[in-house]
């Protein structure tokens, strides 16, 4: 079904920011954003909490000022414009449903504000779109948080908005609703075709909804692209940490011979694709995802041509059923935490020596010189 | 390791047999209850009994009052003093009227604007009573006399012409007509429509007014389909506060009224404290009163239930 059965929407553009920036006092919340969302992507915000996310959402929609920059829909300069000639709506954290009206009314309001009349059948349609149509004469809080979420979602959207804002829309909901409603978004955004933008600092549910993601941190964008680009080949140690697990280990290029390049690390000589090594040489932090690394039980296990690190000794041991996640210490201190698939091999218990080792095309290099634990503990606490 | 069986003695507290706790329980509430219902029947139910009582009996002073059934009281209660219903009718609508629109954008400021003064604000807001209400009616005197600066710029801005020429003030006088009784009406029950509009404005989410002005209202429309409906409770609630003590008050007409601004409460304090016979009538203009106001009141709250209001 394509957007114009459900909206009849008109074409609006892409969303465009433009050295947005935003300072409270000496505070810098949203630092020189550049960015443009293409019309009619799943795009998400994805940060922790005060990476000035929410407060670029807000400028978007109007309900914040920015102190310099603009902002573009399509070619027309919306930055002075009050929030209520934008043609954007909001999604809000807590839903922010009008508890006088009934689920009806609440959904028929924007229609209602912009003095249209006939609001029975745009109205029916988007309940049934959310699926809630017998709830229409409820009372928003005799409905339940996931009911209340989707009518916040088919009131913003009734009003075919250029842009929807969503900001962290699935907060407060458990975490098998959250999956549920994960989805529900992602078929409703395919369905009407409207570009949204969603703030989010659950990685998983950036990375199973959006098209792009854009890793904000401080207040700048770290690093945009496609789901699967940020986890293959994250630019910097906070995207790697943040957007799941990495195991980094600093070291030095000592050559780039055709398609390899070679880094030694803790006195071992470790391999990478050389188009995944952003330096030729100094110092270098090689990244590799704990999924993607293996353990054996001696060198002699090892297939030929793998990076590994010997001398390791199991430290801990988690069986999770689907996989069994181990952290193991190496000679030189660092600890590499490795996930493997339970295919039925012996469980390692701690204390056991062990060899780890991984295909040296699944690594990514960092540039060197960057704090090894950005964006580690922040994910821990957000996720 | 050996077991210890556990003595039931020790574990459980001694407990009265079922049915002396169940009773124990039922008597609780009316416990409770006593003092409040003790109250209502010495000072509520008792002196409404009176009055009722009163507002049919015969008699004066000397010879004492005997309840003779005398519905005629009524017909003189409620015939020949039209004009004081008629000021305490028009006075105390008035003055609620001008409670709300005064009441209201204070309330609403404190409440959305306050920030972290809310409370100092509030507290400002019931200062005044502090000092006592005849006192404080007793200063509008001051504030309303004909040299004061307000009257002589009302004065001078040639106010008092059109004010004369409605019947709400007197020549070049404010004190003593009808517009000073309001003002002194206005100033002392201000906060009892400012305090239950504030509670209820201040309940309301902040983020919904950010939902309005997402969904196309500017912020007057936001006010009218959000804020305003969510106030209600306290509309409705700071006009009956101020409405009712209002519709019954004398001492504003008494300080700064003239014999021509006369209320039903003067003429009830008349008629009990200044006429040997007036007992019995006095009681059934206080019972007109009360049924006129009650039946007022429950047709207004009953109308504010539905949304004929808004």
């Amino acid at each position: 079904m394509s957007s114009n059965d459900v909206l009849g929407r008109t074409e609006g553009g892409d969303l465009r920011l433009v050295g947005l920036t935003k300072r409270y006092g000496s505070f810098t919340a949203v630092d020189d954003l550049d960015l443009t969302v293409p019309q009619g992507s799943f795009f998400a915000l994805l940060g922790a909490s005060g990476c000035g996310k929410t407060t670029t959402l807000r400028m978007v929609s109007g309900l914040e000022e920015p102190t310099i920059g603009q902002i573009f829909l399509g070619d027309e300069d919306v930055t002075d414009r009050k929030p209520y000639r934008r043609p954007v709506n909001t999604v809000f954290q807590n839903y922010a449903l009008f508890p006088h009206l009934d689920i009806y009314e609440n959904v028929a309001f924007g229609l209602r504000r912009r003095g249209r009349k006939d609001v029975r059948k745009p109205v029916e349609e988007m309940l049934d779109l959310v699926e809630l149509g017998h709830l229409a004469k409820r009372k928003p809080n005799q409905l339940s948080g996931g009911q209340q979420q989707r009518i916040a979602l088919a009131r913003a959207l009734i009003n075919q908005p250029q842009v929807l804002l969503l900001d962290e829309p699935l907060g407060a909901l458990d975490l098998k609703l959250r999956r549920q409603m994960q989805i529900e978004l992602k078929r409703i955004q395919l369905e009407v075709g409207l570009t949204f933008v969603h703030v989010t600092h659950d990685q998983e549910e950036a990375m199973t909804m959006a098209d792009t993601i854009a890793v904000m941190n401080a207040g700048r964008i770290e690093q945009m692209g496609s789901p699967a680009e940020l986890y293959e080949n994250p630019r910097t140690t906070f995207v790697a940490n943040f957007l799941g697990q990495s195991n980094l280990i600093p070291g030095t290029v000592e050559g780039v011979t055709g398609e390899t390049a070679t880094i030694s690390a803790h006195g071992q000589r470790l391999t990478l694709d050389a188009a995944r090594c952003p330096v030729t040489s100094g110092p270098v932090i090689l990244g590799v995802r704990p999924e993607k690394v293996q353990i054996a039980l001696s060198a002699e296990e090892v297939p030929a041509g793998s990076n590994q690190l010997a001398g390791g000794v199991v430290l801990d041991t988690s069986f999770i059923g689907v996989s069994t996640q181990y952290l193991v210490k190496l000679p030189s201190g660092e600890e590499i935490s490795v996930f493997e698939q339970n295919t039925g091999r012996e469980i390692q218990r701690p204390g056991a020596e062990v060899v780890v080792f991984w295909d040296p095309s699944q690594g990514f290099g960092l540039e060197g010189g960057q704090d090894i634990e950005a964006g580690a503990d922040i994910e821990e606490v957000a996720a | 390791m050996t077991a210890v069986a556990p003595t039931s003695a020790a574990e459980k507290p001694v407990e009265p047999p079922p049915a002396q706790r169940k009773l124990r329980r039922n008597l609780t509430p009316w416990v409770l209850l006593l003092p409040g219902l003790l109250w209502l029947v010495v000072f509520f139910l008792v002196p409404i009994l009176t009055s009722v009582s009163a507002s049919v009996q015969q008699g004066d002073y000397d010879d004492g009052f005997k309840l003779t059934w005398h519905w005629a009281n009524y017909a003189d209660a409620i015939t020949k003093y039209g004009t004081q219903y008629l000021h305490s009718g028009i006075y105390s609508v008035l003055c609620t009227v001008l409670c709300l629109a005064l009441g209201y954008p204070v309330a609403y400021f404190i409440a959305f604007k306050g920030g972290r003064w809310k409370s100092l604000l509030m507290a400002l807001v019931i200062v005044p009573s502090f000092t006592s209400f005849l006192i404080r009616t007793i200063a509008w005197k001051t504030i309303l006399a004909d040299n004061s600066p307000l009257v002589r710029t009302l004065s001078d801005l040639h106010v008092l012409k059109i004010t004369t020429a409605l019947g709400w003030t007197v020549g070049d006088h404010v004190l003593a007509s009808p517009a000073a009784v309001v003002c002194g009406m206005v100033y002392n029950f201000l906060p009892f429509t400012i305090l239950p509009l504030y509670t209820s404005l201040e309940k309301i989410d902040p983020r919904l007014h950010e939902a309005g002005h997402d969904l196309y209202c500017n912020t007057f429309t936001t006010w009218r389909r959000i804020t305003l409906p969510l106030s209600m409770p306290g509309v409705i609630g700071g006009t009956l506060l101020t409405f009712i003590p209002a519709v019954g008050d004398y001492i504003n007409a008494q300080l700064l009224g003239n014999p021509n601004t006369g209320v039903v409460g003067q003429k009830i304090e008349d008629l009990f404290l200044r006429n040997t016979q007036g007992y019995p009538v006095g009681s059934a203009i206080s019972v007109v009163m009360m049924v006129g106001t009650l039946i007022l009141v429950m047709s207004y709250i009953r109308k504010a239930g539905t949304e004929d209001l808004i």
